[in-house]
Formats: structure tokens, C-alpha cells, sequence
């Protein structure tokens, strides 16, 4: 059984964080933060982990699928805070580029906002030292049981899948994925190692979108026409990620049709991003691969670093700002400036967790209360185009359809939207598919098969036999399984014997038949022999008198006292049972009248 | 277990293993030092190649005199160059199924393999050894192919003929398997077969061979393998180094417990010790500058280049070098040192670290900012007027017989001012200078070779403890030129197998057992009795199902229930003979015991008598006999069926089944 568990990102986005339990071993998939909260309900509930004893001894490893912060913002506060010192599993990437999100979320909550108690930067350091880093597909032996291997996920620069095995006994967590190739990243790829849990993210559950060319001449067109007529574009976004799949798009779209409005990149996160990204660079798609010796695509023309002078500057520009769900910082405070002009236009190029400015804009509310209970009129355009790299329903079918996992689990989505992936994956491919809610515990059953060893001597005579005329039957075979500390191991009976220095009992009988026949003895032999010679076994005529068929001996004598009667001896061991026993009632049923 | 040995080369295999059913080719090592039998490709018109006499035999015939030139009493081919492929005839290498590739080095046989020989199978190689190999064969057929020779040689490979030539070219092997560079296409098509592994992946082959690449610390992406089934496991070491330089660090654990290992690519200068051979670099040239000299280093494009750039990058400011150019040249001198740059995952941990920073993880992206460094794909073009001199160039081929490197030995050959010092230990510095003889250039041999030495094997053997070692011959005894050097050489128990050129192995293993699986319906099936403390036995009689080299054991189907109406229905041919078989058994039969047993089933008139070796049991009214001994039991008695089936069982009960 496995079971499986999440504190976190259970019917919901944001904070995600599972638990599963695979053979005894227990591994946490994420640690994320939640960005419409501020309180509590920020990080996942770790107690529901282990309520007494510490983190370290119930955990076996964490895994961090990608550096988003709703899958990796609360890692410090669980490792530091709460205590963990385990291994922490996560890619390159992933390792470069995770402590420098934490950093700047740390710097907004402590700095910014004034927070007490929140980890500290050299938490975030000591809870990097603890991170291993992994290759792709690499098997990664936790210990001697648990191994793990990542898988190309395609949603951000080293977003990973991971499969959690011991023994065959098997899991996936997808992490959040993506199966299109984009304009920077490729798709996500995962072999049929047919998993009894496949984890999915679900964010796009109900969703099919349209292609992806659509929507990149949607937004370049809108964005195009706001700057025509002198407006300005805000595209709030995380630094890393979609930002850089939009900046190539509008470079190349800038250098074609020869525009001069300027576009700017808000943070210093930028230029150290791109160069993650150039460094990187195998794990993007294959053609930036191919050709960045040529033309690195991460070193922009027209992209500049913004200043926070530029944001009062008349005439139209384009700014890209941080963070992506204009929540807090920069990308909040041009937002309220230019909130009030109907020529600007704000994109919102990716999901908006509940709570944030972004999911109220977004949906609908166009009076917006601030802090101090200012209340913002929001006049400009505001469009929301998906650019977030997650996997629509196809995708999700898709990577299914891959992997062939036994039984589905749907997370990091919203439940009603769940509700109905769940029934479309059970109809489609008749297995069974769960949704757990925060806290609740989904067990999966697997029936694992046993691996043994085999001695070869038994395996070659059995598969010796199966290469007679008859290779399509299938053979019946017979073994003694000895099960030795914990070793399986499937012998012959002679050599289970012979093992355990034990000898063979034989067991032998010999029955008296009776017949009447007056006739020589070698005559009544040979009649015995011609009864019997037709038969399908394999008879023989011994020169020393007797008759053999397969392994059992019959011999005749006269009878003592009887002339005309002769005595069979059909003698055979315990292992003929059949055949001697049905002989023994043939020949007592008499000799057929002989021809001669 | 077979192993077919197609190169003699120690540092550049190609073996070819028979393990389970595959075919799996490790390597295919291209050896090179077949060109140093060649005059060297000039750039630009060379009059003094030009003008080398032609060799005419002791007794005055001209016959070769188109083909063989005379320089400084050597004698060298006039042609296109060859190189010595990998034996083709040993075995058909169209039933090769998987190529395993170690190294970059190790793979430039291989257009030769993938695409004249039939060959249908993968070739597996992480994706440094591919990218950084492609542009050393890149290097090679461009260098080759932009000097067009109209001339090619073959009359002097005539065996009546090449009996008559002087040494080296008399002794010369196997001349006749000697081919030209292959092309771009070749490369292309050949690189197009390869499928891209991480270090660690466990690689399934028809479900019999795991295969796993692991790093050996010598290149980027340079790797050992592992080639294993349940029971065996082969190691195949090539390439491997101990020492700190760029590549991650070779991974000794996972090569524990080898039933057997081939070892392979040790160092080629075994007597000279990389640290202190940079040091003499670094003061040879800097010398030779200070002095108003060029410094010429002939050199592969990626590899040792990118730690002597490394060492250049602290030294040149100490050492007053800053002013003097740095010249790269190469046709893929660029893509090398921009392929350097992206494999932080390959390369050791302080290099990774700066990845995270994010900076580049090698210093000469620095040097390159700082025009320290510069590079160019040839001397033609922009080179021409960058060119400034005193400066210091790496340049390749290191055979000193094609590439840009043959246009700076002839320029700067006439001067003791310049120096070129050799780094790279593929071929002997002497042969290479041969034909540029007489030379008034200083000449320092530096060799820098990272790959294992004899000290480090023999650690390592003690540390991994392999059943059984298989190496070259080489290795088996001290080089010819130390013979008493009796420490280079590998030293362990039992002694190494060793294998030469052309040879065919049986390697040693012994195996006892192969995986199967038990379905969970059959295990829930099997009854377990313990038969002595803390051993379980139960009897097993299932259906075998083998497929893709995989067996399950299935619980074997119920008999049909015969239907109404329908007697003796042919029973469907997939279902198998259930016969059940009788189990062997074991134990003894103690007699009072079962004198009892009848006893209480009604035989009242048991008789027992003592034999020599047991006893006999007689049934008087039933006239039957029963002989009980230490391992056997024969039931003598009439035909009376449910007679004799009642004394079995009673039997049975005191005896247990196997």
C-alpha cells in the first residue's frame, strides 16, 4: 500500500507540498508557500507529518521539483524552523536558482513589510547546504531501497518530474509540467514506467487551449496597438521563467518589425537571470541549443534594465515587473500608477492565486482597496493571456497516456476543476483516480510480484522444455521455493535437498498381480509387453526378462503353490505414483487372449 | 562471456563483449600515430616539402619515388593520411547491438563502425562526449579535406613492397586496413545513432543488460560503465583520472563487487607527473616570450586546453605576460570554448559553485573579455591582421601532420628564438618533428596525461577488489624502454588477463541463478513450513512465462469444471499439462512410532524384525511387508489398491516433501 498525503496544494494551488509513503519509506514532494496568504496558512502544516518525534527521523528525503515558490518557499522555514536535516533532492537549476527567489521573498515579507519571525538569509544558506543536486535520469540511491530519477518537465529552466521507487513498487509527482515545447523550454518526457501512483498537477485541468501560435500573435498584436497609440504595456512576472519565453518573443517581434519603444525588465534579478538561462542552456529546447554558439538567445538587444525614474517617463514603453501576480513590489507600485490611464494596458501572462491584486483584477473587480484604505480605480485594459507553462487536460491525458501509471492523483488545482479530470482520466483509461483534500490521507493498494532468484539449473530444464515443438504452451514447473533471511530463492527439489544436507527418503512399492496363465514365464512377459507396448508412454523389454514403462520395473514369476498362475511384480517409486498405480489396475483387469 | 579485442591501442580500445544474448561494442578508439608515417598537409605552399627528395631503394629502383620522400633519413608517405582502423574481420559488426562510448576521445572510430559495416544498433554517450567529439572530427575532416591532395598513395602497401622499406614503415601494421578520413555526412550520420545518457541512468537492453554509464573524472562527460545482469557484472574502466582538473570526479564506488573489470586508458606517460608538467609549461613559455619567441602548442581543441587556460589565466599577470597574445586556432575553437561553459553539471564541485553565482565556470570566458585570449576557426581571414608577434599559440593537430600547426612549424622552425612545447601524450614528440627536421626551433616535451597510473591502479584494484582483471598487454609488463621499471606495470591477484589486437577472450564467471518473478496471486498461494530455524521451504508449481529475457511465474490455470452435457471436451491447447508431480521426500521413519500409527488404524497383527539395516514390518493376514531403512521404504504387498494407499499415507505423515 501507499499511502499518500498532502499537507499542502490538496484541491488548491499554491503551497504545495505532498506526503507519500512507499514501502516504509516516507518522501515529501515540495515545500512550498502559499502567495495569498499572509499569515499561518503561508506554509504547509508540517504537523500533519508527525505530530511527536523530529522531521529528520520520520522523512527518508524531500524532493523539490522546480523553483517556483509555491512549490519551494516555506524549504528554509521546514528545514531551519521547524527542523530538518535530511537530504534534499532538486536539480541544477533548481539549486542555482531557488536561493535567490527565497532571498528576494525573504527581503519583501522581512524588509518590506516588516515581518518578525520569518527565516533569516542564513537559513536560507544553511538549507541550501543540505540540497543535493540531481541529473536528469540519473537513479539517485537515497539508500540501499529508495531510489529516485528526474524527469524533463518542461514548466520552468530545470523544472523537474520525479519517480520514487523501492523495489517495483513506484511513484511519479509530475511537479508542475508542460508538454508543449515553447519558446525556450522543450516538453515535458517521461518513459512507461508504468507507476502505481502517478502525482499530476491539475492547475489546467478543464482547460484545452488553443495553440500556442494564437495566443503569441494575440499578445504581440495587443501589445503592438497599446504602444501604437502611446500607451503603456505592464506585464507582471516572475523573474525567471515565462518572463524569458516573453522576451524572446518581443525581441524578435521588436527586431522585425523595426520598433523603437523601449522595453524594459524591472528587477536586478534580470541580467543574472539570463545568464542562469545562458549557462544553463542544455537545459532549454533544441534549437536555442543548436544554435547558441551562433546567437545566444538569452542576450537581448532591445531589453533594457528598468529604473524606477523611467516609470514617470512620457510616451508608450513596455515593462516587464516582478512579481508576476502584482501582489507586492515593483510590478505593484507601476501598476498603481498607471492603473488610472485607459490607453495603458496591464497583461497578465499567467495564474493568479486567490487574494493577490492580480486574481481581483482578473476577476472583474475594478475598484480596488489598498493599504491605508486608498481605494485605486482601475482604468486600464486589463487581459489575461495563459502563458503559464502547465499541461491543459490533453497534456495531462497525454503524459497519462505516457506513463501508464495504475492509479491517478490529482493535486495542485481547484477542486470543482478536478472533479471533472477525475471522471474523464476513469473513463479513459479505467483506473482509478483520487483528489485528496488538504490533511487527507489517499492509500493506494499495490500488489507488487516477488522477485526471486532462480537457480539456472531449474530455469534451463524448464525452459529446456519449453523449447520442444510445443514453445507457445506454456510449462508447468516445478520448484521449492527457500526462503533464507530475507533471501528468496526458487530451486529444484534436489537441490533444496542436497542444500540442506538432508537425503532423500525413497519410497518404493511393489505390487503382486495375479494372472492366470499357464504359459512359460517369458511368454506371459512378452504378453505383458504387447498389452502394453501401445500405450504412449515408453516400454522396453529388458534382456534380463523384465519390462520397464517410463521408470517402473514389472518382472513375473511363477506362482509357488499354482502352476497356471504367474505373479507380476510392478514395482515404482512414490514419484510414479500415477502411472503405477494405473498400471497395477490394468494388468489386473487380465491379458487380452494372445494372437499367437 | 566473450570479449573481442579490435584494437591493440591501450588508450583508444574498441572491444566488442559478448554478454548474455547482446553484442556490446565499448569504444571504438581510431588510432592516429598511423599518420605520423605521412608527410604533414601545409596550409600554404611549402617549398621545403616540396622539394624533399624522392626515396629511391638500396639498389637504385625509382619505382616508389612518387610516393616516398626522404627527409633527414626518414622516409614518409606522400599522401592523403591514413589511420588504422579497429580489426573489421573479427566478427560481423552488423550483430553489434549497442555502441558504448567512454570518452570523446574514444569515439572517433566511429563513423568507420556505424556506417560501413551494417551496423543497426544505438550508441550510447552523455552529451558532453557527443557535442565535444563532434567537434574534434569537425576539427579532423575540415583540417584534411581543405588541403586537397591530388595524390594518393598505395603501391608502397604492396606486401612484397613494404618488405623492402625502412623502419618505421616496413614494421607497419596491418597497411592494408588503413582508410582516409571519413566526411561531414559520415560524421552527421554517425552522430545521428547516438542516444544521449546521464551519468547514473540505469540503460535496459532487451530486458537482459542494464548498462550505466559513470563518470571517470578525465573529460567532460568522460565515462566508465557498468554492464551488468542480476548475477554478472562487468566493469569497463577507460579514460579515468584521480586528479583535481575540470570533469567531476570519478565515481570508484559503484565499480565495487565486479565479477569482472577491463581496464583500459591509463596514462601513456606513466613516469611524468601532470602537476610538475604544467609548471615547466608555464616557465618554458614564459621564457621563450620574455626572449622575443613565439611558443607554439600543438594541441586538441577541448580537454587539457581548457586547465592550461586556466593556469595561463593565474600566471600571465605574475609572470609580466599580460601584453603577449594568446592565439587559438581552430575551426572549432569558438563552439569548444562556448560548449566549455555549459556543462556545469559535468564538472567537478568548485566549478558548479560558480555556476549558482552565476558566472561562467571556466576563466577564459575572462580571458576572451579581457582580449587576453582570442580565437579563430583558421590563419586565413581576420587572424592574417590580428596577428601580432611575440605570441603564444594553441593550434591543432598534435601529430604535427595536418591542421593549422603545420603552417607555424614551418614558419617559425628556423628560429631557436621560438619553442613548441608539447602538452598532448598521443604521440611521440621525436616522430612528430621528424619530417620538419633539421629543426632550429626549441622543442620541450611537457606531456600532460591526467589518465591513471600504476600507483592509482593498483589503489584502486585493492579498493574495488574485482574477481578478475582483463587488461591490455601492455599493461602485463614494464615498458620495452624501462624494462627494469617492474612497478609499470598492473600488479594484482589473480594476475590480469590480458589481450591483444585481433584475440578473442572467454572471460571467467560463474553463474548460479537468474531473476523471476512470483505474480502476487501464486504467492499468496504457496504454503511456507520451516524446516530447520529461520529456513522456510514451500513447493512451487506454476506456469513459467518468459518474455523479453524476463520470467513470471503464474499461478497455473484451474482445470475446466467439466460441463453437463459435455463429457471429455478437448482441453484448450494453451492450457499446459497440469500433472501435478510428485514432491521428493526426506526424513526417517521411526518404527515404534508407526507400529503405533497402524495400530490405532486397526493392523492388529504387526509384526516387526530387526534386518542389517533396519527393520521389516509384516502385515501377516494381508500378506504384506513393509522394509523400513535410514533413507527408504519399499511397501511390498498383493494387488489391494485402498490397501496400499492407506499404508502410503500413513507413510507420508512421518516423512516431509520437497
Amino acid at each position: 500500500p501507499v499511502p499518500c498525503m498532502p499537507p499542502g496544494a490538496g484541491q488548491d494551488v499554491g503551497r504545495s507540498c505532498i506526503l507519500v509513503s512507499i514501502a516504509g519509506k516516507n518522501v515529501m514532494l515540495d515545500c512550498g508557500m502559499h502567495m495569498g496568504y499572509n499569515d499561518d496558512r503561508r506554509f504547509p502544516d508540517f504537523s500533519y507529518i508527525t505530530q511527536n518525534g523530529r522531521l529528520t527521523d520520520f522523512l527518508d528525503c524531500v524532493i523539490i521539483s522546480h523553483f517556483h515558490l509555491d512549490h519551494c518557499g516555506a524549504l528554509p522555514y521546514f528545514s531551519e524552523m521547524v527542523g530538518y536535516d535530511g537530504p534534499i533532492y532538486m536539480t541544477h537549476p533548481t539549486k542555482a536558482i531557488c536561493p535567490i527567489l527565497l532571498e528576494d521573498y525573504r527581503k519583501i515579507t522581512v524588509d518590506k513589510k516588516g515581518e518578525i519571525n520569518f527565516f533569516t538569509s542564513q537559513m536560507i544558506k544553511d538549507c541550501m547546504k543540505k540540497v543535493v543536486a540531481v541529473h536528469l535520469h540519473q537513479t539517485v540511491q537515497v539508500d540501499e531501497e529508495l531510489e529516485i530519477k528526474a524527469y524533463y518537465a518542461g514548466h520552468v529552466l530545470g523544472a523537474a518530474m520525479f519517480q520514487i521507487k523501492v523495489g517495483c513498487e513506484s511513484v511519479v509527482y509530475t511537479g508542475d509540467y508542460n508538454m508543449t515545447p515553447d519558446r525556450h523550454l522543450g516538453a515535458a518526457w517521461i518513459d512507461k514506467c508504468r507507476p502505481d501512483l502517478l502525482i499530476t498537477e491539475s492547475t489546467y485541468a478543464t482547460t484545452i487551449r488553443d495553440s500556442k501560435r494564437c495566443r503569441e500573435r494575440d499578445f504581440l498584436k495587443k501589445v503592438h496597438e497599446t504602444v501604437e497609440r502611446g500607451g503603456k504595456v505592464l506585464i507582471p512576472v516572475f523573474a525567471l521563467g515565462r518572463a524569458q519565453e516573453l522576451c524572446i518573443l518581443l525581441e524578435t517581434f521588436w527586431e522585425r518589425m523595426n520598433l523603437k519603444a523601449p522595453i524594459y525588465f524591472s528587477t536586478g534579478l534580470t541580467e543574472k537571470a539570463n545568464h542562469y538561462y545562458k549557462l544553463f542552456i542544455t537545459w532549454t529546447n533544441q534549437k536555442i541549443r543548436k544554435t547558441f554558439v551562433q546567437r545566444n538567445m538569452f542576450e537581448f538587444k532591445h531589453i533594457k534594465a528598468f529604473d524606477r525614474a523611467f516609470a514617470d517617463n512620457p510616451g508608450p514603453m513596455v515593462v516587464f515587473a516582478t512579481p508576476g501576480m502584482l501582489h507586492a513590489g515593483q510590478s505593484l507600485q507601476i501598476f498603481k500608477k498607471w492603473a488610472g490611464n485607459e490607453k495603458n494596458m496591464v497583461i497578465m501572462p499567467g495564474y493568479c492565486v486567490q487574494g493577490t491584486v492580480g486574481h481581483k483584477i482578473l476577476s472583474g473587480q475594478r475598484k480596488l482597496e489598498m493599504e491605508g484604505r486608498q481605494i485605486l480605480e482601475v482604468k486600464m485594459q486589463v487581459e489575461y493571456m495563459s502563458f503559464s507553462a502547465h499541461a491543459d487536460a490533453k497534456g495531462i491525458m497525454q503524459l497519462i497516456r505516457q506513463a501508464e501509471p495504475r492509479n491517478v492523483l490529482l493535486v495542485h488545482g481547484e477542486a470543482k476543476k478536478m472533479e471533472f479530470l477525475k471522471q474523464k482520466i476513469e473513463q479513459e483509461f479505467h483506473v482509478s483516480c483520487f483528489m485528496p483534500a488538504n490533511g487527507e490521507t489517499t492509500t493506494i493498494f499495490t500488489n507488487p510480484s516477488i522477485p526471486v532468484d532462480i537457480s539456472l539449473g531449474l530455469l534451463k530444464r524448464e525452459t529446456a522444455l519449453g523449447l520442444l515443438p510445443d514453445v507457445l504452451k506454456p510449462q508447468l514447473m516445478h520448484g521449492t521455493l527457500m526462503m533464507k533471511d530475507n533471501s528468496f530463492r526458487l530451486l529444484s527439489p534436489e537441490q533444496a535437498l542436497k542444500e540442506l544436507g538432508l537425503a532423500e527418503h525413497q519410497l518404493r512399492f511393489t505390487c503382486r498381480v495375479h494372472i492366470q496363465d499357464p504359459r512359460k514365464e517369458h511368454e506371459t512377459v512378452l504378453r505383458v509387453y504387447n498389452h502394453l507396448k501401445g500405450q504412449d508412454y515408453s516400454v522396453q523389454h529388458l534382456p534380463d526378462g523384465s519390462i520397464t514403462v517410463e521408470s517402473i520395473l514389472i518382472q513375473a514369476t511363477a506362482h509357488s503353490e499354482d502352476q497356471g498362475t504367474k505373479v507380476l511384480l510392478v514395482s515404482w517409486t512414490y514419484q510414479d505414483e500415477e502411472l503405477g498405480s494405473y498400471l497395477t489396475s490394468l494388468l489386473k483387469k487380465g491379458l487380452p487372449p494372445s494372437s499367437s | 562471456f566473450f570479449q573481442y579485442c579490435l584494437s591493440g591501442h591501450p588508450t583508444l580500445p574498441c572491444n566488442v563483449l559478448k554478454f548474455k544474448s547482446t553484442t556490446i561494442m565499448l569504444d571504438c578508439g581510431l588510432d592516429m600515430t598511423s599518420t605520423l608515417n605521412f608527410l604533414p598537409l601545409p596550409l600554404v605552399q611549402s617549398p621545403r616539402l616540396s622539394k624533399l627528395p624522392g626515396w629511391v631503394l638500396k639498389d637504385g629502383s625509382t619505382f616508389l619515388d612518387k610516393e616516398l620522400k626522404e627527409c633527414s633519413g626518414h622516409v614518409f608517405v606522400d599522401s592523403v593520411p591514413e589511420f588504422c582502423l579497429p580489426e573489421t574481420e573479427l566478427l560481423d559488426l552488423s550483430t553489434v547491438d549497442v555502441i558504448l562510448i567512454s570518452n570523446y576521445h574514444c569515439m572517433m572510430a566511429l563513423p568507420y563502425i556505424t556506417e560501413y559495416t551494417g551496423f543497426t544498433g544505438t550508441v550510447y554517450a552523455t552529451e558532453p562526449t557527443v557535442q565535444i567529439g563532434r567537434l574534434l572530427m569537425e576539427e579532423l575532416v575540415n583540417s584534411i579535406e581543405r588541403v586537397p591532395k591530388a595524390q594518393s598513395a598505395s603501391m608502397w602497401k604492396n606486401k612484397e613492397v613494404q618488405r623492402l622499406l625502412p623502419a618505421p614503415l616496413k614494421d607497419a601494421v596491418e597497411v592494408s586496413m588503413w582508410r582516409k578520413c571519413y566526411t561531414m555526412p559520415e560524421v552527421n550520420a554517425a552522430l545521428s545513432k547516438i542516444q544521449l545518457v546521464g551519468y547514473s541512468q540505469k540503460i535496459e537492453l532487451f530486458g537482459a543488460v542494464q548498462v550505466t554509464p559513470l563518470s571517470s573524472g578525465y573529460a567532460l562527460g568522460s565515462s566508465n560503465w557498468i554492464i551488468q545482469s542480476h548475477y554478472e557484472k562487468v566493469s569497463y574502466v577507460s579514460g579515468s583520472s584521480l586528479l583535481t582538473t575540470h570533469p567531476q570526479p570519478m565515481d570508484q564506488a559503484s565499480l565495487k563487487n565486479s565479477d569482472v573489470l577491463i581496464l583500459t586508458g591509463l596514462t601513456q606517460i606513466p613516469t611524468a607527473n601532470p602537476d610538475g608538467m604544467v609548471g615547466e609549461f608555464c616557465s618554458n613559455l614564459a621564457m621563450t616570450v620574455r626572449n622575443g619567441g613565439n611558443v607554439l602548442v600543438p594541441c586538441y581543441p577541448s580537454g587539457v586546453i581548457y586547465d592550461l587556460l586556466e593556469c595561463l589565466y593565474q600566471y600571465i599577470d605574475s609572470a609580466g605576460l599580460s601584453n603577449v597574445p594568446f592565439y587559438f586556432i581552430s575551426p572549432v575553437a569558438n563552439s569548444s570554448l562556448e560548449f566549455s561553459q555549459i556543462f556545469a553539471e559535468w564538472l567537478c564541485h568548485n566549478k558548479q559553485t560558480k555556476v549558482y553565482l552565476p558566472e561562467p565556470p571556466f576563466p577564459h570566458a575572462e580571458l576572451i573579455q579581457t582580449n587576453k585570449l582570442k580565437h579563430y576557426p583558421s590563419i586565413h581571414g581576420e587572424f592574417s591582421n590580428d596577428f601580432k608577434q611575440p605570441c603564444v599559440v594553441f593550434t591543432g593537430h598534435p601529430s604535427l601532420r595536418f591542421g593549422d600547426v603545420v603552417h607555424f612549424m614551418e614558419l617559425w622552425g628556423k628560429s631557436s628564438l621560438n619553442t613548441v612545447i608539447f602538452t598532448e601524450p598521443d604521440f611521440s614528440y621525436l616522430d612528430a618533428l621528424a619530417p620538419y627536421q633539421p629543426l632550429a626551433m626549441k622543442c620541450v616535451y611537457c606531456p600532460i596525461d591526467t589518465r591513471l597510473n600504476f600507483i592509482q591502479v593498483s589503489k584502486l584494484l585493492k579498493e574495488v577488489q574485482p574477481l578478475h582483471v582483463v587488461c591490455p598487454e601492455q599493461y602485463t609488463q614494464p615498458p620495452p624502454t624501462q624494462s627494469h621499471r617492474t612497478d609499470l606495470m598492473i600488479d594484482c591477484q589473480p594476475p590480469p588477463m590480458s589481450y591483444r589486437r585481433a584475440e578473442v577472450l572467454t572471460l571467467p564467471y560463474k553463474r548460479r541463478y537468474e531473476k523471476i518473478e512470483i505474480m502476487p496471486e501464486l504467492a499468496d498461494s504457496l504454503v511456507p513450513l520451516e524446516i530447520k530455524p529461520g529456513i522456510s521451504l514451500a513447493t512451487v508449481s506454476a506456469v513459467l512465462h518468459t518474455k523479453d529475457n524476463k520470467h513470471v511465474l503464474q499461478l497455473p490455470p484451474k482445470p475446466p469444471q467439466p460441463t453437463a452435457g459435455k463429457k471429455r471436451k478437448r482441453v484448450s491447447d494453451d492450457v499446459p499439462e497440469c500433472k501435478p508431480l510428485k514432491p521428493l521426500l526426506s526424513g526417517s521413519i521411526p518404527v515404534d512410532q508407526f507400529v503405533q500409527t497402524l495400530e490405532k488404524h486397526g493392523f492388529s497383527d504387526v509384526k516387526v524384525e530387526d534386518t542389517a539395516k533396519g527393520h521389516i514390518v509384516l502385515l501377516q493376514e494381508a500378506e504384506t511387508l513393509i522394509q523400513i531403512e535410514e533413507d527408504s521404504t519399499h511397501i511390498i504387498c498383493d494387488n489391494d489398491e485402498p490397501l496400499r494407499v492407506k499404508l502410503r499415507d500413513l507413510v507420508l505423515k512421518f516423512l516431509q516433501k520437497f
